[in-house]
């Protein structure tokens, strides 16, 4: 699904990305963990196409396609679904608006009809259900006045309307308590199929207690400096990341 | 400077002043019209006046209309329902149209109450609005041909809004009103006026002079859609008593050059509420005019008005609070925030505060900036275009303010006009259904 080969990238003058290899399969959930300041976020930033990042070097291929050649919007189209850190607040845009022109967005490109307002509504009515929301929340302005689990909630929530392929969750654990962290694992545990792949972007191992990964990498310093399986995010846990920084980089998987 | 004009308003008083017409208001109009024969409109020169350039309107040559309109105006789509109605074709009342309520008196067009009641006019007109004096004052004094006379007696309200509609259609004609509004203490009531017309060069001059007294409510809601070869101006001059509130919404949205003035003074404990929205896009030059006299203590006063400006466009906010020494414990704020969408438009936004009392609260912020690009890329990785995101975005920015009108079938008025005009920014979207 996803294939990154020696991706470099930098912000302004400063090189953060120095040679990423990674590779997805259908159905697979990675975890790229790491220290604050090894590139985790701008990982997810460069597949999703945020602006002010230069890819110097390597490639990213998307179900066969150059996922760097394509404008963000077409990314999402495609099925690429990004996570945010920090959602946006937009007010005066109602959260039942944004979702209806986002999935009408991605259902023209896929060939297929817009969905009338009766049909639309009994499908994000469906999916709120799996973030555990009131439907208030659809008529409330983008994030706005929402606390920090109500925003990722909705990111999840947003997710699970427009079904992409791939989903990035950037620190989506970030900020949230124990119960919100449930309610956000639950949601994405549901969206796992055969045909959907996840990264899960984090700097705690206590997300992976909830959303079992198969693969596990361990990013530093721009690279990835270690790969494994779950048990390698439950060492990560029990001994920090120094230990990793000190050894010399291992191949990634 | 003295402004030349084609249209020296003393030449015509005769036609303007019917034998009808009371003696004090043809002494009054005699007298604006001397006073804008020597100063003509105001100049570029005044402060508030500063970002107007009115010079090429004094080329311009209009004149009213000689007969009423024989043929109702295309009002489908404009007219609120559960609303009483005044109708003015080229400034002069279309009574096919009008709606007003079952008691006599309350609702009538000033010229008729120049004939039935001259001394109830005489009372109150030109006096709340004695210290405006720049030559669109002048001009709608000497001009003025009909209006809206609206009193409401102590304690009572008016079971649905007023709607007051300024139909232009007829090329190089001039349209001038006057408007009176009374509301005595305690009295309630709701007024919307739009000024809309053809695509033709016309001049509408409008001026309404509002007493609220003591406690009274009123809500105004202007809603400016004249075409980009229109030229108008249009103010409201109030007086409000003690804890009365007043709520205005402003939306400029068309007119060549249009220019709203709000100007209020505040006693004990009063309130108000101006909001505002212009839309100022191709030619266009949108003027927005706000002054608050905070003149006795405990006063309340909000003003947040919002700009977008595109294509060769200038859009102009203009806000001064005046804080009096006597009014103290006053609580002001102004605020002002835009969106300037292409490089050769322009937006001026001066917001001022003159505050002569010790013990206030008063603040004021202004914001003249382009789309947040963090909000453009959130809206892309949901799978709109940059164009489908910027367009998404302008709008939500300018409907804030169409959400904060009560009023349902203006608010739907206001959405529709709001997505038609953003329309080419935003080809994919539509307001919430």
């Amino acid at each position: 699904m996803l294939k990154i080969q020696n991706l470099h990238a930098r912000v302004e003058d400063k090189p953060i990305l120095k040679g990423i290899d990674l590779e997805v399969k259908p159905g697979e959930v990675h975890a790229i963990m790491g220290p604050n300041g090894s590139g985790k976020s701008t990982l997810s930033h460069v597949l999703a196409g945020r602006d002010g990042y230069e890819v110097t070097a390597g490639s990213v291929d998307f179900l066969g396609r150059d996922l760097l050649a394509m404008p963000p919007e077409e990314r999402a189209r495609e099925g690429v679904f990004l996570a945010f850190q920090y959602p946006v607040e937009i007010p005066g845009v109602s959260n039942v608006s944004l979702l209806k022109a986002a999935l009408n967005a991605v259902r023209k490109h896929r060939g297929l009809s817009e969905l009338d307002a009766l049909d639309f509504l009994q499908v994000v009515k469906r999916k709120i259900k799996l973030v555990e929301m009131d439907e208030q929340f659809l008529y409330r302005s983008v994030n706005e006045g929402f606390s920090g689990g109500e925003k990722k909630r909705n990111e999840i929530l947003q997710m699970a309307v427009l079904e992409p392929k791939l989903c990035i969750l950037d620190e989506t654990d970030s900020g949230l308590d124990i119960d919100a962290l449930k309610i956000v694992s639950n949601g994405v545990n549901a969206l796992r199929s055969p045909e959907r792949s996840f990264i899960l972007v984090t700097h705690y191992q206590r997300l992976l207690s909830y959303i079992k990964p198969d693969y596990v990498h361990v990013l530093a310093q721009g690279r990835i400096v270690r790969s494994g399986g779950p048990e390698l995010a439950q060492e990560l846990e029990a001994k920090g990341y120094g230990w990793l920084e000190s050894q010399p980089s291992a191949a990634a998987g | 400077m003295v402004m030349r004009t084609a249209f020296a308003p003393q030449e015509r008083l005769p036609a303007h002043a019917p034998s009808r017409e009371p003696s004090w208001l043809y002494l009054l109009r005699a007298k604006a019209a001397q006073s804008f024969a020597a100063e003509g409109f105001p100049s570029p020169r005044a402060e508030e006046w500063q970002f107007t350039r009115i010079a090429d309107l004094a080329q311009q040559r209009f004149t009213p209309v000689a007969t009423p309109a024989a043929v109702a105006p295309p009002l489908d789509g404009w007219l609120l329902a559960d609303a009483y109605r005044l109708v003015f074709v080229d400034g002069l009342l279309f009574p096919a149209l009008s709606v007003l309520p079952q008691a006599a008196g309350i609702i009538c067009d000033l010229a008729y109450a120049l004939q039935e009641k001259p001394a109830q006019v005489e009372r109150h007109f030109g006096r709340i609005m004695e210290r405006e004096n720049h030559g669109f004052i002048h001009f709608d004094t000497a001009n003025f041909r009909d209006g809206v006379y609206l009193r409401l007696a102590a304690g009572s309200r008016l079971d649905r809004p007023l709607q007051i509609v300024h139909w232009g259609s007829t090329a190089e004609s001039l349209a001038a009103t006057r408007n009176l509004i009374l509301l005595e203490s305690g009295a309630e009531a709701e007024i919307v006026e739009i000024f809309l017309g053809g695509d033709s060069s016309r001049l509408s001059v409008s001026a309404g002079e509002i007493l609220l007294g003591d406690n009274a409510h009123l809500t105004l809601t202007k809603l400016q859609c004249d075409s980009e070869r229109a030229w108008h101006f249009g103010g409201n001059y109030l007086r409000q008593g003690k804890s009365s509130v007043f709520k205005h919404h402003n939306f400029a949205f068309g007119g060549l050059l249009a220019r709203t003035e709000v100007h209020t003074r505040l006693d004990e404990g009063a309130a108000c509420e101006l909001n505002g929205l212009f839309v100022a896009d191709g030619q266009r030059h949108l003027d927005n005019h706000v002054r608050v006299e905070h003149g006795e203590p405990r006063a309340v006063s909000r003003e947040t008005y919002k700009g977008i400006a595109t294509g060769h466009a200038r859009g102009i906010f203009q806000g001064r609070v005046v804080v009096h020494e006597q009014a103290q414990k006053s609580d002001a704020a102004m605020n002002s925030r835009n969106l300037l969408l292409s490089a050769e438009a322009e937006i001026d936004a001066k917001p001022q505060l003159e505050i002569y009392a010790d013990d206030v609260k008063c603040s004021h912020g202004v914001t003249v900036g382009q789309l947040d690009e963090e909000s453009v890329f959130y809206l892309q990785s949901r799978g709109l275009s940059d164009t489908e995101a910027r367009g998404l975005l302008t709008f939500a920015f300018a409907n804030e303010m169409a959400t904060k009108l009560s009023h349902a079938g203006m608010r739907a008025l206001v959405e529709a006009q709001l997505s038609a005009k953003l329309a080419p920014l935003a080809p994919a979207l539509q307001p919430d259904s």
